[in-house]
């Protein structure tokens, strides 16, 4: 057994948005396929949780995860930690680091690398998170996605292992954001081009150089970047064998910037076999090359994570539901100002409050009364069934799926996306809540409909992002049949 | 543990009660000065011969001050009551008990509630500081879980169920329509009300009650003095009031088709008051109907109807102004809005004027006689599940 990474996950948002639909608004732009658009209610943090949940689903537990890294283009804050946030939102224990590594997609890369290289000692779990928006009509809106990936990087049972790794750094301005700006500005693409093309060729030779070995020995080749013709200049010219090339993602989900190599990656780790050699190379301001090899492993946790439901990166580029409508992307990114209703704005959650109930907000942990077993959400120190005080255990219910008992639309209610959906949920082994519903049209809600939980931003307050829970209907990104192409969400 | 309560020890001699709506006109200070001057005149009394006060407000003021301030008190005691949507009938039933217990011979319990200088629509919270998890859901989203409940588990068809709530909505409306107090002075027609936009659920514009200003007050004294202010007086039968564990939303025992708050307050008012069979010993009822599906279960939580039978009452006009019993026959929280502090009071205001005959021809319900004394208010506040209720009985006899 040796060190490497010994689990995965990736999340790709529920929606998709056609890129058709661009042109049919704007009267210009769009193109063929898809986009994978994160909903008003996520953002780097939750899509990194997601990701973080499927990675831990199967194995060892976030028990064992004693680092944690955060790499994302789109913090939710600056100066405060986000991962923090994915921290105490996946459980992962007191005793763990919790660390961000904000900045360019390069940042994700080396976060990677990090956790790859230090898993001899640490057991890391790495996330990759971007949610790219552009400027409506922008060539970053209608090409660009969002999503995330995460890794766990561990000392023992790693299903593929760092065979070896090179880089390539030059300093020039290809693609760049002055922060709080949500577009990024691009050079002349064939300046980029130019350079890239060396760097990568450079990098990649240096990491087979490492690894001893040469490029027929590649089994799957994962080549990305913002840069897209710089990578296709690249993957063509890699010398590798025919079918090495991996996939690409890009036309149904676009370019997932900072999670692209992670969820290319992820679905290279679900098709590939034991002792197989796969190179990533990632084009971004110079150009990281790193080569793994697969070990006997792989196949006990593509079994074990299938048996665990969780869902693969071909199951959800396959899904998703494309009929959202371009003026509903807009609103959600907050390019198009629209009529709020006329309530009042919600307050920020006070942090003393918050830190209180940490457990319940963000591990959604439930208490179940040592008397008599009824359980309690939230988590409360006197029993409704029996009244005891005090005889409390805490369960974590983030996973356990549960039954819609009954069901409104609000029209009234705050949201960044109304109508808000109230849902009654009896969870699995007992227990009641009521919440928000995501991810879901209403009108195709109906009473004993099986849900999740999922984590999100449910508002932002005063500069305060409000992160809980929602249900979101279970049977993961199926798309109902007969779905209006055209519809707005909701109505 | 014992809920004895204060029969006939208490006596009101004097109401008040403003017009009810959108009183760009008014602030809370006049609409307090109008109900509070209106219910001394009434008495035959003078503010200041008042001994002691209880102000119920949600949102419209904190402490005794919002009372003694624009009357002018000398003094005197004025204790500042909130309890959600039952503020007013708290006000009242405390008021009440300082009199019954002999701590004062007169007291005033005076709600207000100024709703339309928020500009928002409907009601807006009074909250702590949260952590933010709370779904946020609007007061028509939490009530609307009533109706397919109910529907589901008496095996009505939906839309039966929304023509019963759309009936609900009429009778209330066609009760206002007669009422100079109330914010809506107009009879609705079923077709309007099953047309309206959709609110929350299957909740339609008239299946909600308005959003309004208003006040009312009552003056209260022992029943042994009630005839030095009034004729005719109004003897305190029951007080009852209850604060549920707000198991709904965490048990999932909970069916969404009852209040047991209001189970539990409306048994203890009963026995309080001796009433065995409130359906033909009341004269009438006012509830608090928030919303068209909380009228309909009310009428089975107070006992008017059998469990699973008030759809079908409601439609053979058993709660009409002319029927079996009536119920809110002033118009109900559909006509006069829901001004918090004040609606329990304006309930009350009406069994005043039904119940000694003082309504207008128009409206007055022909339930009272002899042997049938008595006037029900009911108030709910919170959400299906996790309130608090308010069940009080009045009458025009001793004994």
């Amino acid at each position: 057994m040796s060190g490497g990474i010994t689990a995965w996950g990736t999340y790709l948002p529920y929606w998709r948005l056609r890129r058709s639909a661009i042109a049919g608004t704007l009267g210009t732009g769009g193109g063929r396929g898809t986009r994978a658009v994160a909903s008003y209610d996520e953002d780097t943090t939750t899509l990194g949780v997601e990701a973080g949940r499927r990675a831990l689903a199967a194995g060892p537990g976030p028990g064992a995860v004693q680092d944690l890294f955060l790499s994302t283009p789109d913090p939710g804050y600056l100066d405060k930690t986000n991962a923090t946030t994915v921290h105490a939102a996946l459980g992962l224990g007191r005793a763990s680091g919790a660390y961000d590594f904000a900045g360019s997609p390069r940042s994700a890369v080396a976060t990677l690398l990090q956790a790859l290289t230090g898993a001899g000692g640490r057991t890391t779990l790495a996330v990759l998170s971007d949610l790219r928006t552009g400027l409506a009509g922008s060539a970053e809106e209608r090409d660009s996605g969002d999503g995330a990936a995460a890794f766990v990087c561990a000392p023992e049972g790693a299903v593929a292992e760092l065979v070896g790794r090179g880089a390539a750094s030059d300093e020039f301005l290809d693609r760049w954001r002055v922060p709080g700006e949500s577009d990024s500005h691009v050079w002349e693409e064939r300046f980029g081009e130019e350079l890239y093309v060396p760097l990568a060729r450079e990098a990649f030779a240096a990491s087979l150089k490492d690894a001893g070995l040469v490029e027929g020995d590649i089994d799957h080749a994962v080549v990305t970047g913002l840069h897209v013709r710089a990578v296709k200049a690249t993957a063509s010219g890699l010398g590798v064998r025919e079918g090495v090339l991996a996939p690409d993602l890009t036309g149904a989900v676009g370019n997932l910037g900072a999670a692209q190599a992670g969820v290319a990656l992820c679905d290279v780790l679900e098709r590939a076999e034991p002792g197989q050699v796969i190179v990533v190379l990632s084009l971004a301001d110079g150009a990281d090359s790193f080569i793994l090899r697969t070990t006997d492993a792989l196949p006990g946790v593509q079994r074990d994570r299938a048996e665990a439901g969780v869902p693969t990166v071909a199951e959800q580029v396959a899904a998703g539901r494309d009929d959202l409508a371009y003026p509903t992307f807009l609103t959600w990114r907050g390019q198009l100002h629209r009529e709020p209703p006329r309530r009042p704005d919600p307050e920020r959650p006070g942090a003393p409050t918050v830190h209180r109930s940490e457990e319940w907000k963000y591990g959604f942990t439930a208490s179940r009364c040592l008397v008599c077993g009824f359980r309690h959400m939230p988590p409360t120190r006197a029993c409704l069934s029996c009244h005891a005080i005090d005889q409390m255990q805490p369960e974590r219910l983030a996973d356990v799926p549960g039954t819609v008992a009954t069901f409104t639309i609000d029209h009234l209610a705050y949201s960044m996306s109304p109508p808000v959906v109230g849902v009654i949920v009896d969870f699995d082994g007992g227990g009641r809540y009521r919440c928000e519903m995501t991810d879901v049209r209403a009108t195709e809600l109906s009473i004993g409909d099986r849900v999740a939980m999922t984590f999100r931003r449910v508002w932002t307050a005063q500069g305060v992002h409000n992160y809980f829970w929602k249900a979101r209907p279970a049977g993961d990104q199926v798309a109902p049949s007969g779905a209006d192409p055209d519809g707005e969400r909701g109505e | 543990m014992a809920s004895s309560g204060i029969k006939d020890q208490v006596a009101i001699v004097g109401m008040g009660c403003t017009r009810f709506g959108e009183r760009w006109d008014m602030g809370v200070d006049d609409l307090l000065t109008d109900a509070a001057t209106e219910a001394a005149t009434s008495a035959g009394m003078s503010i200041h011969d008042i001994d002691a006060f209880w102000l119920g407000t949600m949102t419209s003021g904190v402490c005794g001050v919002t009372l003694s301030r624009p009357l002018k008190l000398d003094y005197k005691p004025v204790t500042r009551v909130e309890n959600y949507c039952a503020t007013g009938s708290e006000a009242f039933r405390n008021a009440c008990y300082a009199v019954a217990s002999g701590a004062y011979d007169t007291a005033m319990a005076i709600g207000v509630e100024k709703l339309k200088d928020t500009g928002f629509s409907g009601l807006t919270g009074i909250r702590p500081v949260g952590d933010g998890t709370d779904p946020g859901l609007s007061s028509p989203a939490a009530f609307s879980f009533l109706s397919p409940s109910y529907a589901h588990k008496y095996g009505v068809d939906r839309e039966q169920l929304k023509e019963v709530m759309g009936r609900i909505a009429f009778k209330n409306h066609q009760n206002g329509a007669r009422n100079p107090r109330a914010q809506f002075q107009k009879e609705v027609s079923m077709e309007t009300i099953a047309k309206a936009p959709l609110v929350a659920g299957d909740l339609g514009v008239f299946d909600c009650s308005g959003v309004s200003d208003g006040s009312a007050a009552a003056i209260i004294c022992r029943a042994a003095d009630a005839h030095r202010y009034c004729e005719n007086p109004l003897y305190v039968k029951a007080l009852s009031f209850v604060a549920g564990p707000a198991a709904g939303p965490i048990d999932p025992g909970y069916d969404y088709t009852t209040f047991e708050e209001v189970v539990r307050s409306a048994a203890d008012a009963y026995a309080q008051a001796g009433i065995t069979e409130p359906r033909v010993q009341l004269a009438m009822a006012e509830v608090h109907d928030c919303f068209t599906p909380t009228e309909l279960v009310l009428m089975e939580d107070l006992g008017f109807a059998e469990r699973g039978t008030a759809w079908k009452e409601v439609l053979e006009g058993t709660f009409d102004r002319d029927g079996d019993l009536p119920v809110n026959p002033d118009g109900g929280l559909k006509s006069f809005g829901h001004p918090i502090g004040a609606s329990g009071l304006r309930m009350l205001f009406e069994c005043w004027l039904q119940l000694r005959g003082e309504a207008p021809p128009d409206r007055q319900i022909n339930t009272v006689g002899p042997g049938r004394t008595l006037g029900l208010t009911h108030n709910l506040g919170g959400a299906p599940g996790e309130g608090v209720s308010f069940v009080g009985i009045v009458g025009t006899e001793l004994g």
